[in-house]
């Protein structure tokens, strides 16, 4: 038996799936949605107004780059006026100061800025296009601006041992939070894995790091720091579980548990085109597949922690076991784990290192 | 941080408290909301940057008439650093602070 939904509390609008960037580890599916796919500007809107009903708190912008959207500033003028928290994830392109105060004075409460490393030449290797420069021109902006800023860096084992100039370029600029992100290893990054997994030496050194700098900035500047799971002893708790927290809207209006739950074989979404926001949430197949606990195998059925972590990643068993319900290989608990720990025997091998440049496999923009 | 008696609390930009309208009150903050009844909503109700800390005690003494004092400051000046050390609220004390935010 299905358990009956909570409330969600936070929608991710992926507006767009295009994108100015080609980052190596893009967390959008493999298979991007095009211009034509996209919803409009009265949906969106439609979709605000029954997300602020049903009892969500946060919106986030995402995509793709939000920017691409010709009717921004009309979207996030619509969600806050429901009373949602507006957060625009966003790689800073294409923008300009004058676009920038109609953001900020449409509303927008949270702008992270995203960064794909600390110097020029690395950044613009990951992102395959000349982004950086542009991202500190931004940065100077929104010191003249009142709105919040997260700096949020993707973290990964080209650019791991680079911490130290991100703090500093984050400490230079007017943000209260900065996210050291470690890439999560679905879509783009699924593919490009190996040039991207840290080391188990580096990862130490980055948490040993990043803990003193949170201790020193200590009501300067939040530091979150996400780990790669795969060398955690638990999974994450992903999405707060299935169907319990978030809605993810892809750019054509298909509702979705998580970012890659596409790739699960079977998998039916629903449209927002065609059904409203609650309904989806509390009656379609997709948000009750794993909803709740009835369809756990052991040892998550009889955890103690599948109550913090809901039994992992959905989609990170099916991509590592095949199987979606299985139990998320990332657990130390879990039967199939030996698959990870041959993943990170791999990246911690004598050959792991290599001084020549990776055969990166970028993402395109879509049409 | 422990806040200033005189200073002026007040929520930081990226902040916010939802609408009286809604059922439940959350004070907003990026990437996280906070759900508050009872004495949190009166002490964050009251960080506008008009009052200053020792003001929000003795309205909450006032309100909270049955405890004691003494309990309530001490407890509303940890609520405040907490909420300081999260970045949620800035404390503004001198004049010079004061006529920037007014701009």
């Amino acid at each position: 038996m299905t358990p009956a939904a909570q409330s969600p509390l936070a929608l991710i609008a992926e507006l767009t799936h295009r994108c100015p960037l080609h980052c190596v580890y893009c967390s959008n599916p493999l298979e991007l949605k095009t211009r034509a796919d996209e919803l409009s500007t009265e949906v969106w809107s439609r979709v605000f107004r029954e997300a602020a009903e049903a009892g969500v708190l946060q919106i986030d912008f995402t995509g793709g780059e939000p920017l691409a959207r010709p009717d921004l500033v009309d979207l996030i003028r619509s969600a806050r006026g429901t009373g949602l928290y507006v957060n625009l994830i966003t790689s800073g392109l294409p923008l300009d100061e004058a676009r920038l105060d109609e953001i900020v004075q449409a509303g927008l409460d949270h702008i992270q800025l995203s960064f794909q490393g600390a110097t020029e030449d690395s950044a613009n290797e990951f992102s395959g296009t000349k982004a950086h420069a542009h991202k500190l021109r931004v940065l100077e902006w929104l010191k003249r601006r009142r709105v919040a800023l997260t700096l949020n860096f993707v973290i990964h084992r080209r650019n791991i041992d680079h911490l130290p100039e991100m703090l500093a370029l984050g400490e230079s600029s007017s943000a209260a939070r900065i996210e050291f992100a470690n890439v999560q290893y679905y879509g783009w990054a699924f593919a490009n894995r190996e040039n991207l997994l840290p080391t188990r030496d580096q990862l130490d050194r980055s948490v040993e790091l990043l803990k003193r700098a949170e201790e020193r900035l200590v009501g300067k500047i939040r530091i979150e720091y996400v780990v790669p799971d795969y060398y955690a002893k638990y999974p994450k708790a992903c999405m707060g579980g299935w169907g319990r927290k978030m809605m993810l809207v892809a750019p054509n209006g298909d509702a979705l548990p998580c970012h890659a739950a596409q790739i699960i074989p079977g998998m039916q979404f629903d449209n927002l085109k065609d059904y409203s926001l609650r309904d989806i949430w509390e009656k379609s197949e997709a948000f009750q597949k794993f909803r709740g606990e009835a369809w756990m195998p052991e040892p998550c059925k009889s955890c103690d922690r599948r109550t913090r972590d809901f039994g992992g990643c959905r989609c990170q068993a099916f991509l590592l076991t095949g199987d979606a319900p299985a139990t998320d290989p990332v657990c130390s608990l879990a039967p199939q784990r030996s698959k990870v720990d041959a993943v990170l025997a791999a990246a911690n091998g004598p050959s792991a290192e290599s001084f020549v440049k990776p055969n990166w496999l970028y993402r395109p923009n879509p049409a | 941080m422990m806040p200033e008696l005189m200073s002026r609390p007040r929520l930081a930009v990226g902040c916010r408290l939802n609408e009286k309208s809604q059922p439940s009150r959350v004070l907003h903050m990026p990437e996280r909301a906070l759900r508050l009844n009872g004495p949190s909503l009166e002490i964050v109700e009251r960080c506008d940057g008009s009052r200053t800390v020792q003001e929000i005690i003795s309205e909450l003494q006032k309100l909270y008439s049955k405890a004691e004092p003494k309990k309530v400051e001490t407890d509303i000046l940890g609520y405040l650093a907490l909420l300081h050390d999260q970045r949620a609220l800035d404390f503004n004390s001198d004049q010079t602070d004061r006529s920037a935010e007014a701009k």
